[in-house]
């Protein structure tokens, strides 16, 4: 009996206790035509050794070579103290920290991490997690209409423009997400330099509720944030950004973009601590200036005293969520990413931020590095940062798989995504990548390319 | 501990040399993007980093550390084989958007897992995209909407609670769109039959529940229910917080449940985490089937392929959900096997009817004496509050000084002073027995030294924390004094 630790003394005596002559007695109040089996022939339980093994088989079968692919998950060096740490028992089987006294541990972390979230966005609040970036940002969505009352007011349109070059996976989540509540999410077209071309907005009126714009973007093109930003301010529509945290270590922050910053930032921890392990568990985050922290959706920790006036941690302003708030919650969100928030927390604290902008900037060097050995021309003009779109001249899906039957993974075909870029890769080298890898993938694209 | 942070621990030119790596020039980035002043992050050693947060974690209780019989969060234990098995380092190094061709052995974990939730729940399909209850809470929400817009009836915009619903269901109705109305509960845990044929009508979009209910028993006369919500048009969804109570002894898909969401960080025994990671995988019924979220695994003759059901609501996330969590709660259902899966059933429900009984014997007061526990139980603390003013609150924190976790407060809302109790299956009957011993001690307290109780807890890191204080004068974050 796999992790149940009753002898049959003890269930005999229990069952004495209760008054009831077997277990099967205590299902008495399910009706007969209720009761069922699991169907189809009986697996039998496998010892903790046999599942491993099953496990390390079917993970070896899907190892691979170096990553080149970045959009939105990368591969990034994590010390070894993060998830020695994190892994704890104590950080890892806690449930929520509902009862404060009991929980220090895991309010003190979240207190430091928000800490540390304002100053890389410069914001004044942050929350302890949403689920990951697309979900954070359908978030940072909702919160943005319910947030901009002067638009509410004067029966603006639940418009929500999403500058071009989003993250496509982010902006089909949010729209799966926001769409139940009528609001409506259309792209903005970007340009030849990869850059959102906010023209296409130019004399709507009323404007947008909310625009959102990500930095760098998705192509791996930095913006002009601070020209969006003050078109944003000008018109009463509140500014979403949407970040890369670990980008925050050498990038101006939200606060700063155009005169006034952005109203709401968020974005996806996963550079901070969090390996690749397709995809999830990762955390979202969401900050926001002083006064819309009302508006945040999840948990917040706030410092406060106890009885004997000393220091110490509670989760505070519950009257947004869910238990407290029911239908007029900020947000349905309940059990949240607490851990890769423990873990991007420890991440912070051994880096620091001269470690972060030297991982950001030796990411940036490498992808340089990269695009210049790959030899193939850049499909967008301005400047970008640890990611890159380079047009491989022909179909790039057929590509991609070519180089994965070789074991590596080069680049992010776009065709998926973007009709018209089909021909091109989406190139990401960070830190970790060695010129010996950069210089594999040079030769097998030649190799790839010259069939 | 005097709280001090991390941030109070820093100093100038301090650092964890070994994480760096060489330094290397970003200076093609144009001038106005960049920032002026660094983040004010903390400047520590690693050992100082290391020692700080090994520090902090002892000032947490969690089901390795402490009993935790917090109920409806099914606090059992989290095998560490699950946890070495996802930490795979090829499934760690998985790129979520490596190509399927190359992505077999994680494709091939999640099938087998889908398989085996549909098993589980007695429906024909499963998406493991929701990244917590919540999700996949609105993922049916959201399902039943587009279904009942498929069969042109825009108009059922209305979703039904129990009374006694836990937040998320009335919250994801709302964030879905949707408006709420509550159906009564009656004196014996169950919902008002009564009260629920009134309340549904043409504009009913479905009901949610969980069942063994948010009162600790089983819903005997569900079918009546989902009978009373099909023929008014509308469609049931099954909370599956309280699963763990019926695991591998009845499914809701039996019980005319259209939609149903798992929490795996429950019932598949994956961790907290403090708060997250969970899983939260939908099932659905044929008809709603062409609804779920995608991506979905399916097997081909040769291989395993991504597929996104026909109607899809959508994706709910960038990727592929909480796929590290997925994996554990597969490395879990595999140790138990399904012999494993009935026995978590059976003696989740025999601890919870152990404890009932044995608080019962102890004098506390059941709040459905005449009901059989489910895997969880209520008792209230009313008669207590009114005669010696002692609060559930009060006893919960009190309940920290003996080394136990507080069973959940204050919910359901319907039951005054209450506490509900969930022991889960993986405890001994000698951690049972001294819960009890230690909630005689307080009762007794509670009359001779009331004091004590309502001041608790006492041998906790800090004293009780001033709440309003917290709410009133906002501290988010740390500063520089
Ligand atoms: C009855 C019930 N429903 C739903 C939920 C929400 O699940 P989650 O926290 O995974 O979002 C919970 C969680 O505590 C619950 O107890």
């Amino acid at each position: 009996m796999p992790f149940i630790p009753h002898t049959d003394a003890d269930t005999a005596a229990m069952l004495r206790a209760i008054g009831v002559a077997d277990i099967e007695a205590l299902f008495d109040e399910i009706p007969d035509r209720l009761r069922s089996a699991p169907s189809g022939t009986p697996r039998a339980g496998l010892s903790e050794m046999e599942m491993r093994r099953r496990f390390a088989e079917r993970a070896a079968q899907d190892a691979m070579g170096p990553c080149f692919v970045g959009a939105g998950c990368y591969d990034h060096h994590i010390p070894a103290a993060v998830w020695d740490l994190a892994s704890r028992g104590e950080f890892m089987t806690a449930y929520t920290p509902y009862q404060a006294e009991a929980s220090q541990g895991t309010l003190q972390v979240i207190y430091e991490f928000q800490t540390m979230l304002c100053e890389l966005t410069g914001m004044d609040a942050c929350n302890a997690s949403v689920y990951e970036g697309g979900a954070g940002l359908a978030e940072a969505v909702l919160m943005a209409v319910r947030a901009n009352r002067k638009a509410a007011r004067a029966g603006w349109p639940r418009t929500v423009p999403m500058a071009g070059a989003v993250h496509p996976l982010y902006v089909r989540a949010t729209r799966s997400i926001v769409c139940n509540q009528g609001i409506d999410v259309p792209m903005l077209p970007y340009g030849e330099d990869g850059r959102v071309d906010l023209t296409a907005l130019d004399g709507l009126a009323p404007p947008p509720v909310a625009l959102v714009v990500q930095q760098p973007n998705f192509f791996g093109v930095l913006e002009d944030v601070d020209a969006i930003a003050d078109w944003a301010a000008e018109r009463g529509t509140l500014l979403v950004a949407c970040v890369n945290p670990l980008s925050l270590a050498l990038l101006k922050p939200p606060s700063a973009w155009g005169s006034v910053g952005a109203n709401i930032v968020c974005g996806d921890g996963q550079p901070l601590g969090v390996p690749m392990a397709s995809g999830g568990p990762s955390f979202g985050f969401l900050c926001s200036r002083q006064a819309l922290v009302r508006q945040l959706p999840g948990r917040i920790v706030g410092r406060t005293e106890d009885a004997r006036g000393e220091a110490g941690f509670t989760l505070t302003l519950q009257a947004r969520e869910q238990h407290i708030r029911r239908a007029k919650a900020t947000s349905n969100i309940c059990t949240n990413q607490g851990l890769l928030v423990t873990a991007a927390t420890i991440h912070m604290s051994l880096l620091g931020a001269a470690g972060l902008r030297e991982v950001a900037a030796a990411s940036c060097a490498k992808t340089r590095e990269l695009v210049q050995a790959l030899g193939r021309p850049r499909r967008f003009s301005a400047p970008c940062f640890h990611e890159c779109v380079i047009d491989l001249g022909r179909p790039a899906t057929p590509v991609v798989e070519a180089l994965a039957r070789d074991g590596l993974l080069g680049g992010l075909a776009l065709g998926p995504y973007f009709a018209e870029l089909a021909h091109c890769v989406l190139v990401c080298a960070t830190e970790r990548r060695t010129s010996a890898e950069i210089e594999r993938f040079a030769t097998a694209l030649r190799g790839a390319l010259s069939n | 501990m005097g709280a001090q942070t991390i941030f109070d621990l820093s100093q100038p030119g301090r650092g964890a040399g070994a994480q760096r790596p060489s330094p290397a020039a970003a200076d093609d980035l144009p001038p106005e993007l960049r920032r002026d002043a660094p983040p004010r992050l903390p400047q520590v050693s690693e050992l100082q980093a290391l020692r700080h947060y090994t520090n902090l974690s002892r000032a947490n209780f969690s089901i390795d550390s402490q009993f935790y019989p917090l109920g409806s969060c099914t606090m059992k234990y989290n095998p560490r084989g699950a946890h070495r098995a996802a930490s795979e380092p090829g499934f760690l190094a998985r790129h979520p958007l490596a190509p399927a061709s190359v992505s077999q052995g994680f494709l091939a974990c999640l099938h087998d897992l889908q398989e085996l939730l549909k098993d589980a729940a007695g429906m024909p399909a499963m998406s493991l995209t929701p990244m917590a209850g919540a999700q996949g809470e609105f993922a049916g929400v959201a399902m039943i909407r587009a279904w009942h817009d498929a069969q042109g009836d825009a108009s059922r915009r209305e979703i039904l609670v129990p009374a006694g619903a836990h937040g998320t269901n009335p919250a994801t109705a709302a964030m879905c769109g949707c408006t709420v109305r509550e159906v009564a509960v009656r004196d014996h845990g169950d919902v008002d039959l009564d009260a629920l044929k009134a309340a549904v009508g043409a504009n009913t979009a479905g009901l949610m529940m969980t069942n063994p209910s948010t009162c600790g028993v089983f819903e005997r006369r569900v079918t009546d229910i989902a009978d009373i919500v099909h023929d008014a048009g509308g469609l049931l969804y099954y909370d599956g917080a309280n699963l763990n109570a019926i695991l591998g002894k009845a499914k809701p898909g039996d019980m005319g449940f259209d939609v149903l969401h798992f929490n795996l960080h429950k019932t598949f025994a994956t961790p907290h985490g403090g708060g997250g990671p969970g899983a939260g995988p939908v099932g659905a019924t044929a008809r709603l089937a062409p609804f779920l979220p995608g991506p979905i695994v399916e097997r081909t003759d040769d291989d395993y392929q991504w597929v996104e059901p026909a109607q899809s609501i959508g994706r709910l996330s960038a990727f592929m959900g909480n796929a590290g969590i997925l994996l554990r709660a597969l490395a879990y259902a595999l140790m138990l096997g399904t012999e494993g899966e009935r026995r978590v059933g059976e003696f989740a429900t025999l601890n919870a009817n152990y404890l009932a009984a044995r608080l019962k014997d102890a004098g506390f007061d059941l709040a459905w004496p005449k009901r059989r526990a489910s895997h969880e139980f209520i008792i209230t603390l009313a008669a207590l509050a009114r005669r010696h003013g002692v609060t559930a609150m009060d006893f919960a924190k009190r309940l920290l000084d003996f080394g136990v976790h507080a069973p959940t407060t204050y919910f359901p809302l319907m039951v005054p002073e209450c506490l509900l109790i969930e022991p889960t299956e993986t405890e001994c009957k000698e951690e049972l027995d001294a819960f009890v011993a230690a909630m005689e001690c307080i009762l007794a307290e509670a009359k001779s030294d009331p004091e004590t109780v309502r001041t608790a807890p006492h041998a906790m890191p800090v004293k009780r924390l001033d709440d309003v204080k917290a709410a009133r004068e906002l501290d988010l974050r740390w500063r520089p004094q």
